[in-house]
Order: structure tokens, then sequence, then C-alpha cells
């Protein structure tokens, strides 16, 4: 088991929407976003069996989810976060004075953490907030 | 119970009821002109000063998909014109104002009355939800008719019944004022790339041609007998040459009458007629035609114009002509934004620098006030400058002032770029004419309130009519360019329906403003029903049950009824 | 008994759907079905019946846990946070009606606040570039009646807007495109394959952030210009020119695009290249773009931001008149320098979609969330007031991705006692003027 440095982007997924309609605060939430898609290379790199948790850390933070296969791909060196406070705690904030953070194209490394877990909504965003306890 | 007024002593120039400058009282009273007032009403001073009615705004592109496009993106044209005042919403923009300064700003220059010449159907709650966000000033909009599908099939197949029913329905459910037609079947052959160059040009894939459309539907008017005439910018606007289809288009009118019961005469009126009076066959040998086409607008009473003067400006042109906005773009490469709307028309916007060192822009700039000094009949033309088209509508004053000072005009003309070469192109420097007060008031509020239908209610200051009612600071002894200016720009006075809005030149009031709309009472008509609902289902992006746009976007709305059934 | 509800405006996403049907409940209180709609828009319109729904104001107390209030409290202190702050940012105005977003615009000049919407999360850089370079567009109607090539360009419709194909630009058959789909040639680019580029004839596999490269290639290629190297944006330089052909040889032609151009490298001037694509094309064909707006009245916000400020999104009024410079008065800049004194957020959830340095500041912020939900928003603001659900509890203006207005429809009551969110505003409005005035 080793780190990986890979190009991360967010959107939406069909899943995200109705969980979100669903309301946020849920669980159904949390399986839908708290997540990340890889290529099976990069499971291959990286050492771990799928859906296992991962901790994800950029320039700008860090954030455990759970790894999953791409459910549209291939695309080797592209991992991706479903739109929401996951991807958001690790998404590069630098708009280059536009305005528009970069979502899409942040480069992050991601390490195994079978132990830790997937934070709910609502603790995950007191947590990045105020750092209450997990 | 609204204030009582008296205007005392002001030289008062009312076309309607033929007084010419007479020093006289005007008694305001119940949001009415009337004959005399009690002793309580306020007394407003004129002593010196010109009173004349609200002026109406008989065409400009002030509230809508495009003109608030144009807004968005140009953020370029809110430099320097946002300033905050406290008093009023704030504003900002020059070309495209926001809607709180268009209506301010037309308050302040003493209108009252203003109609948006464009709706596209489709977008009506979008220009209604921006007619509620002008101050003050009474607005109606004009849907276009001119590349509508059930049009051309209605007209194509002679079915006038239908063409009326469908007419009807049209103005009702978009709660317009009047038949708008933008380079008719050209806008529609502008959806696969193409346009019709003439009035014979037919349109691809409907067979039937511009004159068709037009002929068709002032028929179809003066059937029904709409308050406003057929509302028509003809094929081929903007380019060298283009006065044979102007030409061309006005005599399409040859031998229809008006029908009406709203005092209207004309059965065609056609807009910023400057951009139609082009000789030559390319931009070398460009000049004007404004002879030929005022001595046919001079000789046939049916018809009236606006004028669209050039101002000089830097603006933004935007109109439902999509292949001319095209080959604008192509001509000054500056952004380009266009739209076409399903089954309705088509739209572009372009920003333009008419410069005084560019001879084309010079000679638009002449040919716009020829028009309006070569006409005889000032009760049949109307000055406008195609806001923002031709220029912003706050430059009126300053058309003003170039129409009524022969001196102010020529030190214009003689100080272009290319002075030699605009006298060589038009025939604006052998024009001594000088449009007087009175002349002013029958070109911007007598004949195009006239020409709306709407002379017995607004333009004039006869007994019972709406006390729109405008005080400047100007009279008949000192009528220099730049008094004129300076005049018009900033009214001392402005009543809005019997309620003062503009005092000392500044805005006092914002009483409910009010949206006119046409209603026609035709037979009941199941085909056309029918050919609606099955349209929407076809071809509409939208479900027929939420096109009509509801009641609360007109919240005080005049509906004028006309009962053609 | 029930009641069935046609021509129902869905309040999801920029393709504002017109043709849901709704079953309600006799007395009109409860919601029992909604037909027509997809996954999302269906579970937006269930969730409105959720039995835990908040239905009262619940300030934040120093423990973490929410404490109920009246909405007069909480008119009380919006007004005052909004009234007594040198800088406030009023975010969101997406999910809302046209009416409420003009109330809001009346207290943004009030009070001198920073007026943003999601178009700063989402399509600002759109924005942005249409000031740049214009923009040949057309409605949705068009491209159903007209179009036989379409892109979807950093976009994934069978995703973010599940019934866009179907509705307007795929599928449906309308007046010249008789044969539907058969006719239409898709062209998907994407730098992973996804649903939607499933369906393409194309598939364009970009390098992510490589668009402006593609972009500019295919302008060349289109123009009949050589062009070097045999990959291209991770693109074989033979699909470029096929790419280039096939776009030429139609007779209507729309790109659509998404976030996978406005939020990656390139941001603004990578629209300018497709706005600038699509213009090119135009000598050849005809050709529009269309911008994938994500909230459903997102368009909306662009719009009455625009004729009451000229400024489509970000628009400081701290000076008592209206500014506007993205890079600087945009909500996530504005956050990062902590600039802003106090927040109010309505119709949006940026606790769930701004970078975390961003909703760090929001949560240490004086602050009120208006949103019919629990949201990640709501829980980091120290207000939450719950308001009726505008497209289901109340109507109101709607504007879809192509600027088209549609008027939303109230379907069903909200449960009882609720405000909708035009009626709070007004009373905060009112309630401000008279702080103002003392």
């Amino acid at each position: 088991m080793s780190a990986i440095s890979i190009n991360l982007i967010s959107g939406r997924t069909i899943q995200q929407g109705v969980a979100m309609e669903g309301g946020k605060e849920k669980d159904k939430y949390r399986k839908a976003c708290g997540i990340i898609e890889m290529d099976n290379e990069d499971f291959k790199k990286l050492g771990v069996m799928k859906n296992t948790n991962v901790e994800v850390t950029s320039a700008y933070g860090s954030v455990v989810v759970k790894a999953i296969e791409a459910t549209q791909g291939p695309h080797p060196g592209v991992a991706f976060i479903p739109m929401g406070p996951w991807a958001n705690t690790v998404v590069s904030d630098e708009t280059y004075s536009t305005g528009m953070p970069t979502f899409k194209g942040t480069p992050v490394t991601i390490e195994p953490a079978p132990d830790k877990q997937v934070l709910p909504t609502i603790k995950l965003m007191r947590y990045n907030c105020w750092g209450e306890e997990q | 119970m609204a204030d009582e007024y008296i205007i005392r002593n002001g030289h008062v120039y009312d076309p309607k009821q033929g007084i010419k400058g007479d020093v006289m009282d005007i008694c305001i009273a119940d949001g009415k002109i009337v004959s005399k007032v009690s002793g309580k009403a306020k007394e407003i001073d004129a002593t010196g000063k010109t009173v004349m009615a609200g002026a109406v705004e008989i065409h400009a592109h002030v509230a809508g998909p495009k003109v608030n496009e144009g807004r968005n993106y140009r953020p370029e044209d809110k430099l320097f014109t946002c300033k905050a005042t406290g008093k009023t919403r704030m504003e900002g923009g020059f070309s495209i104002p926001t809607t709180f300064r268009t209506g301010y700003n037309y308050a302040r220059m003493g209108y009252t009355t203003v109609m948006e010449a464009a709706m596209p159907p489709l977008y009506a709650r979008h220009v209604h939800e921006e007619i509620k966000d002008t101050p003050i000033v009474d607005q109606g909009a004009y849907p276009v008719f001119g590349n509508n599908w059930f049009v051309f099939e209605y007209l194509k197949n002679n079915e006038e019944t239908n063409v009326n029913a469908y007419i009807s329905w049209l103005l009702r459910v978009t709660k317009g004022y009047a038949l708008k037609l933008v380079n008719p079947g050209g806008s529609e052959a502008w959806g696969w790339g193409k346009n019709c160059d003439g009035v014979h040009d037919p349109v691809p894939y409907f067979d039937i041609t511009p004159a068709e459309i037009m002929t068709g539907l002032m028929k179809a008017n003066e059937q029904l007998g709409l308050p406003h005439s057929i509302h028509v910018h003809t094929n081929n606007l903007g380019n060298p040459g283009n006065f044979e289809t102007t030409l061309d288009t006005f005599r399409l009118t040859e031998g229809v009458k008006p029908n009406n019961k709203f005092g209207r005469e004309q059965v065609f009126h056609h807009t910023h007629v400057q951009f139609h009076s082009y000789g030559g066959d390319n931009w070398g040998n460009f000049e004007s035609k404004a002879k030929e086409i005022m001595s046919y607008v001079n000789q046939n009473k049916n018809i009236t114009i606006d004028l669209g003067c050039v101002t000089l400006d830097e603006t933004t042109t935007m109109t439902a002509d999509g292949p001319f906005e095209h080959h604008l773009t192509e001509l000054n490469h500056l952004k380009w934004a266009n739209l076409d709307v399903e089954l309705e028309t088509s739209s572009g916007i372009v920003p333009y620098v008419y410069s005084p060192d560019i001879k084309v822009c010079a000679i638009q700039w002449a040919i716009g006030l020829e028009l309006g000094l070569l006409a005889k009949d000032p009760m049949r033309t109307y000055i406008t400058t195609d806001h923002p088209n031709a220029g912003p509508f706050t430059r009126y004053p300053r058309v003003f002032g170039w129409l009524m000072d022969a001196k102010y005009r020529n030190e214009r003309l003689s100080t272009f770029k290319h002075s030699e070469k605009v006298n060589d192109a038009t025939s604006l420097g052998s024009l001594d004419r000088e449009i007087t007060l009175y002349e002013l008031a029958q070109m911007t509020r007598a004949g195009p309130a006239k020409a709306l239908g709407l002379t017995n209610m607004c333009g004039g200051l006869a007994p019972g009519m709406d006390a729109d009612v405008s005080v400047y600071n100007i009279n008949a002894d000192r009528l220099d360019g730049a008094s004129i200016e300076k005049a018009f720009s900033s009214a001392d006075q402005v009543f809005k329906s019997g309620v003062l809005v503009v005092d000392n030149n500044e805005i006092v009031a914002e009483p409910a403003k009010r949206t006119f709309w046409v209603d026609v009472k035709v037979p009941e008509n199941k085909q056309v029903e029918r050919d609606v609902a099955m349209k929407f289902l076809k071809y509409y992006s939208m479900n027929l049950g939420n096109y009509e746009v509801s009641d609360h976007f007109a919240p005080h709305p005049y509906v004028i009824e006309v009962d053609a059934s | 008994m029930t009641k069935t509800i046609s021509d129902v405006i869905c309040p999801f996403c920029g393709t504002l759907c017109d043709d849901l049907v709704v079953t309600v409940s006799d007395d009109g209180t409860k919601l029992l079905d909604v037909e027509n709609a997809c996954a999302i828009g269906a579970e937006k319109f269930l969730h409105s019946q959720a039995s835990d729904r908040v239905t009262r104001p619940r300030m934040l107390q120093e423990d973490g846990s929410a404490v109920e209030v009246s909405y007069d409290e909480a008119i009380e202190y919006t007004a005052q946070l909004l009234a007594k702050a040198k800088k406030p940012l009023m975010y969101g105005w997406s999910s809302t009606s046209c009416e409420a977003q003009s109330v809001g615009s009346e207290i943004a000049e009030q009070v001198g606040a920073i007026i943003d919407n999601t178009a700063a999360v989402c399509h600002g850089t759109t924005l942005v570039a249409v000031q740049n370079v214009g923009i040949p567009s057309c409605t949705l109607g068009e491209v159903k009646n007209r179009a036989d090539r379409i892109i979807f360009w950093g976009c994934n419709p069978a995703h973010a807007h599940p019934r866009h194909m179907s509705r307007y630009s795929i599928f449906p058959r309308g007046y010249f495109t008789g044969k539907g789909h058969k006719n239409r040639k898709l062209i998907v680019v994407d730098p992973r394959t996804t649903d939607t580029s499933s369906l393409a004839d194309i598939h364009l596999q970009v390098e992510q952030g490589a668009d402006y490269e593609l972009l500019q290639a295919l302008r060349a290629a289109v123009r009949g210009q050589e062009l070097t190297g045999d990959i291209i944006a991770g693109v074989p330089k033979a699909k470029v020119y096929e790419s280039a052909e096939l776009l030429k040889s139609g007779r209507f032609g729309v790109i659509f695009f998404g976030m996978g151009v406005t939020q990656s490298l390139g941001k603004d001037h990578n629209i300018d290249a497709a706005i600038m694509l699509t213009k090119d094309l135009n000598e050849y064909t005809k050709f529009s773009i269309i911008a994938m707006r994500g909230h459903y009245n997102v368009t909306g916000s662009g719009q009455v931001l625009g004729w009451q400020f000229g400024f489509p999104y970000s628009v400081d009024l701290s000076r008592g008149f209206a500014r506007y410079n993205p890079g600087e008065t945009g909500s996530i800049e504005l956050l990062k320098r902590k600039e802003a004194d106090a927040i109010m957020v309505l119709g949006s959830d940026p606790g769930a979609h701004f970078p975390i340095r961003c909703v760090r500041e929001i949560a240490n912020l004086p602050s009120v969330c208006i949103d019919p939900h629990i949201t990640p928003t709501s829980e980091i603001c120290k207000l939450h007031v719950p308001v009726a659900f505008v497209g289901v509890e109340v109507g109101g203006n709607c504007y879809r991705m192509d600027n088209v207005p549609i008027d939303s429809r109230k379907v069903v009551e909200p449960p009882e006692g609720m405000m909708t969110d035009e009626e709070f505003l007004r009373a905060v409005n009112t309630r401000i003027t008279e702080i103002k005035a003392a």
C-alpha cells in the first residue's frame, strides 16, 4: 500500500442529484458524494481493494472518502468525487482572478485509510469549520 | 384624491388643439386636463417657458431579452454612468440603461408614454417583467409577427379569418399592443443562415414572400381595426442601395385605407427610415436617398414614419433582424450576440461606434436629419433614434437641436473629418429649414399619439385627456442648439396622469405606471385553437398551458378593447 | 379523491421542464405523485412532503444545538444583521423566483450589499466570456426543430440535466427534424467516458484541463489549416479533422457546454474559444451555443440583476452604485479576503458547494440561511429560516437555460404557518427601512 498522486475533478452525478434533493443531512447523500471514483489501473497503483476508505489530500485540505470503481470510465490518472462537501474539502479555491474556483483539476494524493470513517454531512461540516471532534 | 394644479402663463404648444405658443394656463385635476381648477390648486409658474403634453415614444428597445442581453454583455456601458443618488433606485448604463434609469431618464426629458418596439412572444413575460420595473412611464410592447409560422401558413393559404383569430389570440396571451414586422421572412430564413434581400425574395421552405407577409398583415390589421397600424422594419436594412426595397415596401400600401375607431389615419408605419434610405452599391459610393424616400412619404397620407437619427455615439445595436446583426459583426468585428426564437423570430446584438471620423457614419447622421427636414407633414414623421440602434434616447435633445437650429447643425456638418464627401452624398447642407416648437410637438407628441391610436388619451392638452404635461425652460425667443439641448434634457416639471413626477429637474414621485395592451374580440375559431394546440405539442419547447402571460406581470393594465366579432 | 395538475414546472435544473403532472390530495395539502419528471425532479417534489421537515426558524446555540424561534424574531435578527453590516454578502438566488430576487435587490440597495448568485461557482466564467466575445445562441425549440449537429462539451446531461436530450437536443422530432435522433450527429467532449459519451458518434476524450487547446485546434481545422503533432490535447489529430468536417457539413448545429469548461483551467478563455468556434462555423452553416445552466432559476437571477443593475452576478452595491468585477466582487474572492462582515444565503447551498476555505469563513460570520430544507449551509449559519418551496408550494417566474421565462406553479400548500421567501424578504426590507430611518 502506498500513496499515489492523481488529478482530481468533481461534478454532478444523478445519484448526487437525487440524494441532494432528498436531504443533504441524510446518509444517502453521504453514500452518493462521500466517494472517489477511480480507475482500475489507479487502484492497482494504490494497492487497495475497491470500496476501501481512502484519505485524499491536497494543498487545500484533506478528507476521507470511500474509493469505488469508476462508474463512467475508464479515465486513468483522473479521479472523480461528486460535487459536495467531501470534494470541496480538497478542491482548489484558486480562481486566478476570475472569481471561479478550480473545481476540476486539483492535484491530490490518495492514501489508503481503511480504519478511518467517511464523516456524515453535518459532522463533516462542523469538523471542517470549527474543528469539532470527529 | 389627486392634487389640483394650475400651470400658469406658459407658452403652450398643442397640435391636438392647434395651439401655437399662446400664453395660457393648463389646469390639472383628478389625473386629467381640465378647463378650470379650484382655488386650492397648486400653482406652477411657467412664465417664459414652454408647455407641451408629455412626449410619446413610438419606437425604442427598452425592455426584454435582447435589451437585457445587451446590458449583461456590455459591462463597459456602465463605465462612469453609475452614480449614487440615495433618493431613487440605483441607476446605471448609457446606451442600454437599467430599467430604473430608463424610466427616470424618459421622465426627466418629459416623456410619459414609451412603446417597446419588439417583443418576441415566447419572451413576452420577460418584457413585461422589465416594464413593471421601469418607473413612471406608461408602456406597451409590440409582439413580432413578421416571421411567425402560423402567420406564414395562414397567409399562404389565404385563410383571412384564421390570421385574424391568431392575431387576436397572440395579442391577448402576450399582452401586446401592435403588430410588429421585422425583416419579414428574412429573420426566419436566418434560422438557416440565410436572408430575404428584397420584398419578393421567397422565404425558404415556406413558399411566401415578404411582400405577401406585409400585405396580408396590413389587411388583417385593418379588418380588425386595431389602434396602431402594422409597424414595419422592412427587408434589406442598412445596405447601400436599399432605398429601392424601401420604396417597393411603401408601394404595398397603395389603395389600402385605414379602418379603426381610434382616429388613426395611416395603414402602415415604417420605423427608423434612416437605415432604409441608402443609395449607391457599396460603402465607397454610399449616398443619401432621403429625397426619394420623403417624396413618396409626403405624397401618401396612409404612411407614417419615424426617423432613426444617428447621434454619433458609441452604442449597442439590437434588432429582431438576426441576419443584419451578423452582417454588422462581419463589418466591425465587435462582439456578436444572436438569439433565434422557435417559430417566431431571430434577433441579434452588436456594439457599434458611430464615429464622426468615418464617412459612412457621418452620412447616416445627415440622412436622419434630412428625412426630418424634408417632411412636409410633421404629424406623420416622428423623431426617434431607434434607441439604442442609432443612438441612445437620451440624445433626443441634441437631435432636436440639430433639427431646430440650422447653424448648430451646420457646425457639426462642417467639422466632420470627411465633410466634403458627406456634402456630396447628402443634401443636408442645402436645407435651411428649422423645425419649430409647434412642429416638434407634432413630431414627438400629437403625431405619435395619433399613429398609435391614443390621440384622445395622450400627446395633447385638451380637457379630458390624461394630464401628462412637461414644462421646459425655453421659448421661441432663444432657440439656439445648446439651449434646446439643455432645456429638453431636463424638464423643469413633468406630470404623469396628474402626478408631479419631476420638479426642479428632479424625480420626485414614482406613481404606478400602466401597461397598455389590446384585446380584440373575434368570432370563436376552433380551427385556430386546434392549430395552436398542435404546434405547441409538436414544435414549441414550452407547453401551451404555460405560454400566456398572467395578469400579475402587468399589475396596472390599461386594456384597449376592440370588437371585431 | 385526488386532484391532478398538469403543465407543472420542475424547479430543479436549467432545463426547466414544464410538462410535469402532479397529483395532490383533494384539499391540496398533500402531494401524492409526480409524473414526467426525472429522478432528481421527482425527489425534489416529494421531499417537500418529508415528515421531518423543519417548519420554523431555528437559532444555533453556543453548544451546537438549535432552538426554535418565531418568524418575527427571525425577521428582526436578519434585518439587524444586514442593517448593521458594512459589507454584507447576499448570496444564492438561484433556487427562488424572480419576484423574490427583486425584493432581494431592494434590500441589497438599502444596506449596500454585495449581491451574487450561484453563477459565481458555475457559469460565471461563461458570463465573462459572453462579455468578452458575445454569444450566438437560440432557444431550445430551435434545436428541436432544426439541429442536426450537437456537441456536448464538458457536460454530462445524462446525469445533470436528465431530460435535456429527450426534450430538446437528441431524440425529439421537430419541424425540420422528422427523423429525430437518426439525423442528428453527436459529439461529446469529456475527459471521462460518460453515460452521455456512450451515445456519441464521436467522443473526444480530451486531456483534463486542455479544452482550450482542443477548441483552438478545431477552429483551425474548420478553417482548413494544417495542425501539427499527432495528438492534440489528448485527441488524435485525425479525429479533430473528422469532427471539424462533421460540424461544417451540418445544416444547423449547437454546442452545449458545462462545468468541464467553466471550472477547468483556462476558465472564461475556454468559453471564449468555444464561442469563437461557434461564430466561425456560421461562415459555413448555422451554429449556436448554449450554456447548460444548473439551478432552475440561476438564469433568472442574472436577468433580474441585469435589468436592475446592469450586471449578471457578483454585483457590489456597497458604494451606493453598482460595481462589477467578478475576480474581486465575486463571493469566492470576497470570502477568501475575509472582506464580508455578514452573510445572508437564500436559494443556494454554498456550504455544500464552495471550497472549504470559503465555507469556513461563512461559518465564522454573522449569518442567516433561508432555505426550505436542512443543508450544510443551514447547519453552519447562526439562523436558519425555513420557507415555502418555490415551484412547489409557491409560484413565481423562472428563466430556462436559454433565457425563456416560465412562470412556475404552486401545486400544494406549504406546512401551516410557513412564510414564503418573498414574504420573509419583504418583511425584512420593511424592517430595514425602519432601522435606517431611526
